[in-house]
């Protein structure tokens, strides 16, 4: 009886040691490392959304000031009234890694998310968001007068 | 020690606005250290998730280009006051931190 609680015991603490381990490698899985690490704008996007065509929309917009003094701290706005919006995703064209963030939308979302990124020179903020299976972007040119990748 | 999670919400007609700031160096690995003259290891937050009453509502994965301590806000609908919300991060080098609080 005891030789029994005992296993009981011992095999509970090694599920509970074994999910504990487990959470941080399966949360590393699903970072996108390729799109990432991507130098290349272009290949960020294609990393970050393979085969996927990616129409242009006036349902995006984009907060941000057009004219940036220090690029360690850009607040960034993003909208959407698309229907049944899945992610955002936010890319810099010319930072070192273009792809800057992503996020998933479950439902009950609304098409909005707010945050401050950093960017290093002039450029393009593409914002990219999934909806109803379908993705579109907008983007709109910065100026920036000291880069904040340092 | 103190939590590196400021986490707030509110809701109006029906819309819970969150808002999160993040106490975090979100180091790029760029940065060259004016003391030792080295680079500094890049470190980041990577991964950040939000749950609604222990269901996932919001999953975020970063680079090292978002800013330092990192401010985040999304809405959703929903939510009744008083629901639990709880956020959770994990950086590069598998830190991670966590809190809950009840919807306002």
């Amino acid at each position: 009886m005891l030789r029994r609680d005992t296993l009981k015991y011992l095999t509970s603490v090694s599920i509970l040691l074994f999910t504990g381990l487990l959470k941080p490698v399966t949360a590393l899985a699903r970072w996108n490392k390729a799109a990432f690490n991507a130098v290349d704008f272009n290949n960020a996007i294609s990393a970050y959304f393979p085969d996927q065509q990616i129409q242009k929309t006036e349902h995006i917009t984009i907060g941000v000031h057009p004219v940036v003094e220090n690029g360690a701290v850009v607040p960034v706005k993003i909208n959407t009234d698309l229907p049944n919006p899945e992610s955002i995703t936010i890319f810099v064209d010319k930072n070192p890694n273009p792809l800057i963030a992503n996020f998933d939308l479950f439902p009950g979302c609304i098409g909005f998310i707010s945050t401050r990124i950093k960017v290093q020179e002039p450029s393009n903020i593409v914002a990219v968001v999934k909806a109803d299976g379908e993705v579109f972007s907008k983007s709109t040119f910065i100026e920036v007068h000291e880069g904040g990748c340092g | 020690m103190a939590s590196t999670i400021r986490l707030k919400t509110k809701t109006r007609d029906s819309i819970t606005t969150v808002r999160a700031i993040l106490r975090h160096p979100m180091e790029t690995g760029f940065r060259v250290d004016s003391e030792t003259d080295e680079l500094v290891d890049a470190h980041f937050i990577n991964q950040v998730s939000v749950k609604h009453n222990n269901s996932l509502i919001l999953s975020c994965d970063w680079s090292r280009a978002v800013s330092r301590n990192p401010y985040l806000s999304f809405k959703f609908k929903g939510a009744n006051i008083g629901d639990r919300l709880e956020l959770t991060w994990i950086d590069n080098k598998n830190n991670s931190d966590s809190i809950e609080t009840l919807i306002e």
